[in-house]
């Protein structure tokens, strides 16, 4: 190479480089943590129409859809009001909530936001010193009957008064198998941690992973850790965890936690470089047996085209639902104090649901609602058996997904697991939790 | 007194917006953040009232923010050192005159170019076990885990250099908080790839700065190379090494972007940093007084390496 080339080859590199960074910048603006420009939905309002601000983080996909198609219903009922999403995208929520704290704490919040049903919510907006930033909802808004005990016991403040509208629930506790691989070794899916056990033992044999997990954000060996305390500790107990009635220095904590190590030598080596989805793409492969996350897993496969999977309640498990949903609640310094109301009951009516979650994936909050619209998107086979189980489960609040606890008990109880993941030392991550409750004022 | 000339009023003019600028949203900023590290903001209630060191101690007896202290220090000298031993060897090769000279400059350099968050998602999937390195080398990827392997290595207890150091009154030293993390370690091999070329640059200018009379002078002396190198060059490029550890060293110390595109909190918060934890508390767990105390602690750990450079650089200025 002559020193004329070489130095054209120099010139031209450096360009390349440039353009291959811009690029890989805007594939990072659309990954987690991303941007946090809001889109501009309010401009598709007509003139003169009263503005409903709605801050949520769906940007995309069958939510975004859902709740454009639920706008749309409401828009076309009431005349003269124009509900529209405020998205802000990015980290399954973080830049959104971040953005809504910031603006509640100024005194100019939305007329509403998406905010996970449960202590999420309650912690962080209505039981704080200073009093809560939002209206409670009377039943002209929603009708708690309608609604799982469960559910009302965690979407209520301490006064006892409803503070937020949930529109979907999800389900945590799934166990979501391969059907090939557990028919070529004839399994069925395991019921119980003992069973589990030996449906594991038999895959690892063959070589198989027996359970896919990626925990690169540690929630997902959390939701494995909250199936094994149920399992444990039982309805009652469990939820006792959050409310100070269940010490978490309980000898049925310490035994959940001894569960834990043992289906963690189960777990596939690189489950911390994975993600919850790049671990469900073990299962697909019939690399992995099996996998424990919540129904989105469902919606995974139903994008990848993949159909020979069975779903099972997480071992131990059985006649108990763990829930999580997003919800929509009322700030006190709402501007459109009136459209959003009548927003809220919409969402809160069985028509409202049943435009909402066929699209999102999730069954409907309400324990009556279920038939959708002939003219919109039909339950598939999945919604229809949860819904069937929504309906006669017992509820019990996910953790993980802001439902039981505190950001900040959450965040400590992660911690605390995080440790565990590589360590193992029960008698010390006990330490650790019992602490994180103490910290929590329990 | 000087006369206000006309000079001097446009120029004070022109300074003031600059001037408030920085003193509200630098130096104003910074003492919010300590205000409310005093406070008892651990909520949407935002109290101010004050809290004392509350928030500090906290802190400092949190168990992550004890290791994330730790994976800063150990991230800070192996990518300091790393950094400044590969830039100096690239810069003397660079600094022999070769053919395609300026194709080789650049291609160190280039690194640069790109910001930490690409270099993060490159260099993930280059070191995830199940794929990158290990399939293209035929690694065994169960025992070559790079950053998802949780082994934290340090001086055990019970180990004769465990005694040693317990002999001395230092055995709190053999702790895994006192170890290194391997998961760390490809975390700092991103690091170097990007910034190494940099230091290549820097050492590569102060290098051609040296004059040629220098080195003939010691060959005339009858100086071997290597003394040449240790005795004459390398004290030469001593400010160059000090500026190129304090850019460095502040890029470490505040190190965020990388870490969350690559391997986020990793094994037992590995390759967690002050930062991430930083924003976990504040903007996650509303506890804003102990994410502003954490932003303090950052402040200084920065200004402990700032300061004296700053200090040691007026002197010089002045000595000239």
């Amino acid at each position: 190479m002559t020193f004329k080339k070489a130095r054209a080859f120099g010139v031209a590199l450096p360009i390349i480089a440039l353009v291959v960074a811009a690029c890989g910048g805007n594939g990072a603006t659309t990954g987690p943590g991303g941007s946090a420009a809001p889109t501009d939905a309010a401009a598709a309002c007509p003139s003169g129409s009263t503005k409903i601000e709605v801050q949520s983080w769906w940007t995309t996909g069958g939510e975004a859809t859902g709740l454009q198609k639920l706008f749309e219903k409401f828009n076309a009922d009431n005349s003269g009001l124009c509900a529209y999403n405020a998205a802000i995208a990015g980290g399954a929520g973080t830049a959104a909530q971040g953005v809504i704290k910031t603006r509640t704490l100024a005194g100019t919040p939305p007329d509403t936001f998406q905010v996970h049903m449960g202590h999420e919510l309650l912690d962080t907006y209505v039981n704080i010193s200073a009093g809560s930033v939002l209206s409670p909802l009377d039943t002209s808004i929603i009708d708690p009957s309608k609604f799982p005990a469960g559910v009302v016991s965690i979407i209520s403040g301490k006064d006892g008064k409803v503070y937020t509208v949930p529109v979907n629930i999800h389900r945590a506790n799934e166990l979501w198998y391969n059907k090939k691989v557990f028919a070529d070794n004839n399994l069925t899916a395991p019921a119980t941690w003992a069973d589990f056990k030996t449906t594991a033992d038999a895959l690892k044999a063959k070589g198989i992973t027996p359970l896919a997990v990626g925990d690169s954000g540690i929630w997902a060996f959390g939701m494995v850790f909250e199936t094994i305390l149920i399992g444990e500790l039982g309805v009652d107990g469990f939820n006792g965890l959050w409310t100070g009635a269940t010490k978490w220095t309980d000898s049925k904590v310490t035994d959940a936690l001894n569960e834990l190590k043992t289906v963690a030598g189960y777990v596939n080596t690189d489950h911390s470089a994975l993600t919850w989805d790049q671990a469900n793409q073990l299962v697909i492969d019939g690399k992995a047996g099996m996998t424990i996350m919540g129904d989105w897993a469902n919606g995974d496969y139903v994008a990848k085209n993949f159909t020979n999977y069975g779903w099972a309640p997480a071992p131990g498990n059985t006649g108990i639902y763990q829930a999580l949903a997003d919800s929509f609640p009322l700030p006190t310094k709402a501007a459109n104090q009136e459209g959003v109301k009548k927003l809220l009951a919409f969402m809160a009516s069985a028509e409202g649901q049943d435009i909402f979650n066929p699209y999102k994936g999730s069954i409907p909050a309400r324990t009556d609602a279920g038939n959708p619209p002939s003219s919109g998107k039909q339950y598939n086979d999945y919604q229809k058996s949860a819904m069937t189980d929504w309906t006669k489960d017992t509820v019990v609040p996910s953790m993980e997904h802001g439902a039981a606890a505190s950001p900040a008990f959450k965040s400590a109880i992660e911690a605390a697991l995080t440790t565990f993941a590589t360590g193992g030392d029960v008698a010390a991550t006990q330490a650790a939790l019992a602490a994180a409750a103490t910290d929590a004022g329990f | 007194m000087r006369r206000l000339n006309r000079d001097r009023v446009v120029s004070i003019l022109l300074l003031v917006p600059a001037v408030l600028a920085i003193a509200v949203f630098v130096y104003g900023m910074i003492g919010w953040s300590v205000w409310v590290s005093l406070s008892k903001a651990n909520d949407l209630s935002f109290d101010m009232a004050f809290n004392g060191l509350a928030n500090y101690q906290s802190i400092f007896s949190n168990v992550r923010f004890q290791l994330d202290l730790r994976n800063t220090v150990v991230f800070t000298v192996f990518f300091v050192l790393a950094s400044l031993a590969i830039g100096l060897f690239l810069a003397n090769l660079i600094d022999r005159r070769i053919r395609a000279e300026s194709l080789f400059r650049s291609l160190f350099l280039f690194p640069l170019a790109i910001s930490f968050i690409v270099t993060g998602v490159v260099w993930k999937w280059l070191l995830t076990p199940s794929a990158g390195f290990n399939i293209l080398l035929g690694l065994d990827q169960s025992t070559n885990r790079w950053f998802t392997d949780p082994t934290v290595l340090y001086i055990a207890p019970d180990s004769g250099a465990g005694h040693f150091l317990a002999g001395i009154g230092l055995g709190g030293l053999a702790t895994p908080l006192f170890g290194i993390p391997i998961a760390l370690l490809s975390l700092v091999l991103a690091a170097v790839w990007q910034m190494s070329g940099f230091v290549m640059a820097l050492y590569l200018a102060a290098l051609r700065g040296i004059p040629e009379e220098l080195r003939e002078a010691g060959r005339v002396d009858g100086a071997s190379e290597w003394q040449l190198f240790r005795r004459i060059i390398l004290p030469l490029l001593t400010p160059v090494t000090v500026t190129a550890v304090i850019i460095l060293g502040h890029i470490s110390l505040k190190i965020y972007d990388l870490q969350q595109a690559m391997t986020k909190q990793g094994p037992g918060f590995a390759t967690d940093f002050p930062a991430s934890y930083m924003w976990q508390t504040a903007f996650n767990d509303n506890q804003f007084a102990k994410g502003a105390a954490v932003g303090v602690v950052m402040l200084v750990m920065v200004a402990t390496l700032i300061v004296p450079y700053i200090i040691w650089n007026r002197r010089q200025e002045a000595a000239r």
